[in-house]
């Protein structure tokens, strides 16, 4: 596990956001320290995903502070936004494969884009990158059309940290997968984290799953966070909605 | 009578009468259009100011240029050729009346190059690329790849939109170019073969009344129709929300305004330039 003493890498103050009359936060306060893992556990509708998108930038606002690796990111303009965007690597729910392309070519894609590499030196970078998530070769010329829902996480995984960010935010990366794909993709996300130190930021509503990754769990609901702290803490929490949320996969498994 | 008013609004305070609901449905689709009228020419003032910046986007759009150029090509000389024939025989028809046949080729000429020439050609290209590009780009929007993309720290704007729209803006006058000429040597096959009109009076009198500028009204109309149905489709596709439903709604949108657009600014181009 992280040092979780260390210093932060995303802090989040006061943050408040509504979209038309529709409250969806009403103020977060959260600390990431670097190179640690953190879940934010929530329900459908709790404001998990409208979160994650303040982090890198997608959405502004309302109100509160949000600091990435000690930059206040809020009153960024695009030019600097970017700069900042370079820290990250996010997965996406269903990937988010760039469809036209292929494996290789999706993982190539942020080099390409970014940094004046010669195609040999892609080669050796990608390569290592679907070697760490396990995709052999002959998997480099599929299109994601072809691939499983887990095959194509792992290649968004791959994609994510092939610039080797300090930060990867996972938006929901295990629903919809087989328990034994969801293992595995924990098992990504775990060494993803011990092999580059990334700072991971994990959205999800799978218990389970937050229990094997997290150093943190900060529990979302109605765009408040009620709980914080490690997953332990969070297991003994008596805040009643905490609970009944637990319940539904402990209750059955205690 | 006053009190018995009084009554009935107290009565029914939330049933307003048909009319004042239709006056509110009208004005509601007006505020509507003209806010997403204002989202269109804001989207296209951003497509400008990212087409401008570095890196531009080669690969992306020489790839548009061919699909939208080169992959309308076929389908765009079909096109010119079936309409210069159709309208020589008609026109040959009613000109024989008056025995003025010698009018067909000049007629069908003119009406090509600065009318039906940039309008056929625009809605060919909305059918094939405009189509093609509003459900890609909704169904990139959908699946969060343009999220993907912006996560990645590249605009999607300037690496989506800009190659497409500059690929409409180029192309469509060239089309326009190849409409004109395969719709006046259908005319002259349907006027010389069919009609009975000599070769030499075909030619002599097109020649005689075609004048440069009318073909160059028919380019920047081209021009100013393939720039509004690329913008119209990226734009559609681009805020396409709500899964494959959504895309479906978004591209048949696109098809409708891009359609109407093309007829609204025939008028408005033609107007200007006279």
């Amino acid at each position: 596990m992280a040092d979780t003493s260390s210093r932060p890498m995303i802090e989040i103050s006061g943050l408040h956001k509504s979209f038309g009359v529709h409250k969806v936060l009403t103020g977060i306060d959260l600390t990431v320290p670097a190179g640690s893992t953190c879940v934010i556990l929530g329900g459908s509708g709790s404001g998990k995903t409208v979160m994650m998108k303040h982090m890198i930038g997608l959405l502004k606002p309302d109100e509160g502070r949000v600091v990435i690796d000690g930059e206040d990111i809020v009153p960024m303009g695009p030019e600097a936004l970017e700069k900042v965007r370079h820290k990250f690597g996010m997965v996406f729910q269903a990937a988010a494969l760039f469809d036209s392309m292929d494996v290789y070519d999706n993982v190539a894609f942020p080099l390409r884009e970014h940094r004046g590499l010669s195609e040999e030196e892609i080669r050796k970078l990608v390569r290592s990158k679907l070697d760490l998530m396990g995709l052999p070769q002959s998997a480099e010329r599929k299109f994601p059309a072809d691939l499983s829902g887990g095959m194509r996480k792992r290649v968004g995984l791959a994609r994510a940290i092939v610039m080797n960010p300090k930060i990867v935010l996972y938006d929901e990366p295990t629903t919809g997968l087989d328990p034994i794909t969801t293992d595995y993709v924990d098992e990504m996300i775990l060494a993803a984290q011990r092999e580059l130190g990334i700072t991971s930021v994990v959205i999800s509503h799978d218990i389970a799953s937050a229990f094997n990754i997290a150093d943190q769990i900060a529990f979302l609901n109605k765009g408040v966070i009620l709980e914080q702290g490690p997953p332990e803490q969070l297991r003994s929490s008596q805040h009643p909605a905490v609970k009944v949320f637990l319940q539904t996969w402990f209750g059955k498994n205690d | 009578m006053a009190s018995e008013n009084a009554q009935n609004a107290e009565s029914q305070p939330e049933q307003p009468s048909v009319l004042t609901r239709s006056i509110e449905g009208v004005g509601q689709s007006v505020i509507s259009m003209v806010e997403e009228l204002g989202h269109l020419i804001t989207l296209g003032v951003d497509v400008v100011r990212w087409g401008v910046r570095r890196p531009y986007r080669w690969v992306n759009l020489f790839f548009q240029l061919d699909f939208v150029g080169v992959g309308s090509v076929f389908i765009v000389l079909l096109t010119g050729l079936f309409t210069g024939m159709v309208f020589a025989n008609q026109s040959a028809r009613a000109f024989a009346m008056f025995d003025a046949q010698s009018l067909v080729g000049p007629t069908v000429a003119l009406v090509l190059t600065r009318e039906l020439a940039p309008v056929f050609s625009a809605l060919m290209v909305t059918m094939r690329a405009g189509s093609a590009m509003c459900t890609e780009l909704g169904t990139m929007r959908v699946t969060e790849q343009v999220d993907a993309l912006e996560t990645m720290a590249v605009n999607p704007i300037q690496y989506l939109l800009v190659p497409r729209v500059l690929a409409g803006l180029f192309m469509v006058p060239l089309l326009t170019l190849l409409f004109d000429t395969s719709g006046i040597l259908g005319a002259y096959a349907v006027a010389v073969g069919t009609q009975g009109v000599s070769a030499g009076t075909f030619i002599t009198r097109t020649q005689q009344w075609l004048d440069p500028i009318d073909v160059y009204e028919g380019l920047i109309k081209g021009a100013v129709f393939g720039l509004a149905v690329t913008l119209v489709c990226c734009f559609k596709g681009f805020n396409a929300t709500g899964g494959a439903k959504g895309v479906g709604q978004a591209t048949t949108e696109a098809m409708v305004t891009s359609a109407l657009s093309i007829f609204i600014l025939d008028f408005i181009v033609g107007v200007l330039l006279h």
